[in-house]
């Protein structure tokens, strides 16, 4: 599949109208409903939303990981590098998943064997993807251990997750979704449960790493912060659909969606003077298994007309190269810039 | 429908996170010289004490009324235990606890009671503190059972109804079970328990922290609306930096179980001291992608280093950037060295 990847001016991945849904108890959980973006090659993607709003189950559709049941994708394409991954075998999409795509998850004691070696764990991978083994495989994932900043890295191969530091296991992580040098890394909070300086070295890793290879990344998270200092464009996430999509500068600097702006108003800022009050979004998500009608986000919303309630705005194009679901977008879009100065 | 947004722009005179506007004459809270030290023990038959976590080694601070103390630092650095100390649910090793003038370190459990009324907690998981088989109301109203402060069950029914309002609950809530509140409903019920006994001080222990950002925005607006009310003091403790500074007219940083810097919030963000601190803050990422790529940031090497063998010296010399030979041999004392500013390191000088 790598040989004949087209011209890198065709986006890497292109998901085209997801869905993904749950059959729980409580009824049908559309947790993500019509999702459509593209990675391009090399580029860093966010994506960004409150709990729940269906980023995670977005990642384990490419990654064909949904737990089914009770998870189903309903229908849509994922074309990662022409070919749709919805349509292969299990066991191409065995070889996408390491070669093609790595992933790297928020828990990584979860995702780490806790009765393995760590350089069992590495090694694996390159055995099935490289047909490396033995000594060459052992070199290798000294190699890889060494390149995500674990010192006495051979040394380190005989040790068992336990004996690792929470941020040592995160890059012991990334060392193994990037062991079969993939195009596209995915990282879902891969590092929301450490400590901020760890965060920031494990980050900062991850950038550096995916730019000397040509890595193409997406990192999903409901950090702000992290998504504007790593990220070329991203996208908003609620109640399972795209609400805004744009480069970084337009979406923090011109939001055009009250969703965009409700979040970037409930967070303090270390980048502006403290302010005495914070304006957050009122009320709550609502139970996704009964989403109202119309704009899904029109109940919390400042600007919500009649329409809002009754239809759902489509993803438009309003700039350059930012899209907005909401009927309102201009009058958004013109009193933050008002409000912002 | 509004026309505007009101943005976190709106800022008063000062540059700095909350105002001045706390009367510092005579502390609510002295902790001086606090020490919780956890035996770590081996064996099978006789335990015998193999090494010693120093969770908490030498701390001190004030918190005055109607203040709020945020008290930082990365996780295992010791503040949950610290605050566990306060109230006395860890016994200090050494060291004393003031509170309104009383030494709280040897006081008997039925001693405590009456000071405990005084004292509220709020926690971090907003699933897990809560009891799963009482319903909102009893939560709410338990400690106004436990200190005898409803006399007639209509007066008790009355005042859990008025504290779920004033934490922003229906009182018709009052009925249901926590498993059917939100994570944002269930810390406002954590809230509404914690202050019903009506106390002067509450420790807050990483209580938004797992919050989405628009509920954890709420919560936070609705504790400076009970401080304002009810002249509250806050021992708030949170890994998130940001928040920290919205909420706190003094902040403490601790790492492996001392305070390296402590100052008002607006000084120390503004001018941090210690090379953790000015770490620490470098390694916020803020939502401004304009900021982000234009700054430099410090990155520490390495972890935290093992509480059971921390290094000689300044703990926090083998990641610190500017670390020399004195500072792996001699551990450095908090000093002033600004107004109301406080760091241990022996490289930072006074402003
Ligand atoms: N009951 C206990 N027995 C032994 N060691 C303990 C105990 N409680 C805490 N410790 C140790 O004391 C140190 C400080 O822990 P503490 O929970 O106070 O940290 P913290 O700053 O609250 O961290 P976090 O941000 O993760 O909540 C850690 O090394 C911890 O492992
Ligand atoms: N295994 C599952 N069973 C049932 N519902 C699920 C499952 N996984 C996710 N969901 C639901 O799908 C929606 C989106 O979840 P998720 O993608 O995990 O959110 P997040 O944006 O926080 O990553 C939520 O409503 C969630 O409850
Ligand atoms: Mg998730
Ligand atoms: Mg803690």
């Amino acid at each position: 599949m790598t040989s004949d990847s087209p011209a890198t001016s065709s986006p890497l991945l292109q998901v085209r109208d997801l869905r993904t849904s749950f059959n729980t108890p409580a009824g049908k959980i559309p947790a993500v409903s019509g999702v459509s973006f593209d990675v391009n090659h090399g580029e860093t993607l966010g994506l960004v939303g409150e709990s729940g709003c269906g980023k995670s189950v977005s990642a384990l559709s490419i990654m064909r990981l949904v737990p089914n049941p009770p998870g189903v994708i309903e229908s849509g394409e994922i074309l990662f590098e022409g070919v749709d991954l919805l349509k292969i075998s299990d066991k191409e999409m065995q070889s996408v998943r390491g070669a093609g795509i790595g992933m790297i998850f928020q828990e990584p004691m979860s995702s780490l064997n806790p009765v393995l070696t760590i350089g069992r764990q590495i090694t694996e991978p390159l055995g099935v993807h490289l047909g490396l083994s033995g000594a060459a495989a052992e070199n290798r994932a000294a190699e890889l251990l060494e390149m995500v900043g674990i010192a006495d890295s051979r040394r380190r191969l005989g040790d068992h997750p336990h004996q690792l530091s929470g941020g040592q296991r995160q890059r012991v992580m990334i060392a193994i979704a990037l062991s079969c040098e993939p195009k596209l890394l995915i990282a879902d909070e891969a590092t929301t449960a450490l400590d901020v300086t760890i965060q920031a070295q494990i980050l900062e890793l991850m950038k550096n790493l995916t730019t000397q290879l040509g890595t193409a990344l997406m990192i999903i998270t409901h950090n702000l912060g992290i998504i504007a200092r790593y990220a070329d464009r991203l996208n908003v996430m609620y109640a399972g659909k795209i609400r805004e999509s744009g480069t970084a500068e337009q979406v923090y600097m011109q939001p055009s969606h009250p969703y965009t702006v409700g979040l970037l108003n409930s967070v303090p800022r270390l980048d502006r003077p403290a302010s005495e009050r914070l304006d957050p979004i009122e009320g709550e998500i609502p139970d996704p298994a009964n989403l109202p009608a119309g704009c899904a986000f029109a109940p919390r919303c400042r600007w919500a007309t009649s329409e809002c309630e009754r239809s759902e705005p489509a993803l438009e194009q309003v700039g350059d190269r930012q899209l907005v679901a909401c009927f309102e977008s201009k009058t958004v879009s013109d009193s933050v810039e008002i409000a912002w100065k | 429908m509004t026309s505007t947004v009101s943005t976190s722009e709106k800022v008063g005179e000062s540059s700095g996170a909350r105002g001045q506007d706390v009367d510092r004459t005579t502390p609510l809270l002295s902790v001086r010289d606090l020490q919780v030290h956890f035996p770590l023990k081996r064996g099978f038959i006789v335990q015998r004490e193999v090494a010693r976590v120093k969770a908490v080694d030498g701390v001190s601070f004030d918190i005055y009324p109607g203040e709020t103390l945020g008290l930082v630092g990365e996780s295992g650095s010791g503040k949950t235990t610290a605050a566990k100390a306060v109230v006395q649910l860890n016994k200090p090793g050494n060291g004393s606890v003031k509170f309104e003038g009383q030494e709280l370190v040897g006081l008997s459990t039925s001693a405590m009671r009456p000071v405990r009324r005084k004292m509220g907690m709020v926690f971090q998981d907003p699933y897990g503190s809560l009891n799963p088989r009482m319903r909102a109301g009893d939560i709410v109203g338990e400690p106004l059972k436990v200190h005898g402060l409803a006399d007639t069950k209509e007066a008790y029914r009355e005042q859990v109804a008025s504290l779920m309002t004033t934490v922003g609950l229906s009182p018709a809530m009052a009925e249901r079970y926590p498993n059917e509140f939100s994570g944002g409903q269930r810390q406002r019920l954590g809230v509404a328990r914690a202050i019903a006994a009506r106390p002067s001080l509450l420790i807050l222990d990483e209580s938004v922290s797992a919050l989405d950002v628009s509920i954890q925005a709420q919560i936070l607006n609705l504790l400076q609306d009970l401080q304002e009310k009810y002249n509250l003091a806050y021992l708030f403790i949170a890994h998130d930096l940001s928040v920290v500074r919205h909420i706190s007219h003094r902040v403490a940083v601790m790492y492996l179980g001392k305070i390296v810097e402590t100052a008002d919030a607006k000084d120390l963000y503004e001018r941090p001291l210690h090379p953790y601190t000015q770490a620490l803050l470098s390694a916020i990422p803020t939502p401004n992608p304009v900021h982000e790529r234009s700054r430099e940031r410090i990155i520490l090497r390495g972890d935290l280093p093992s509480p059971l063998a921390p290094p000689p010296g300044c703990s926090f010399s083998t990641r610190c950037p500017i670390a020399t030979d004195i500072c792996s041999q001699t551990v450095p004392e908090l000093k002033t060295l600004a107004p109301n500013q406080q760091a241990a390191c022996h490289l930072a000088t006074s402003v």
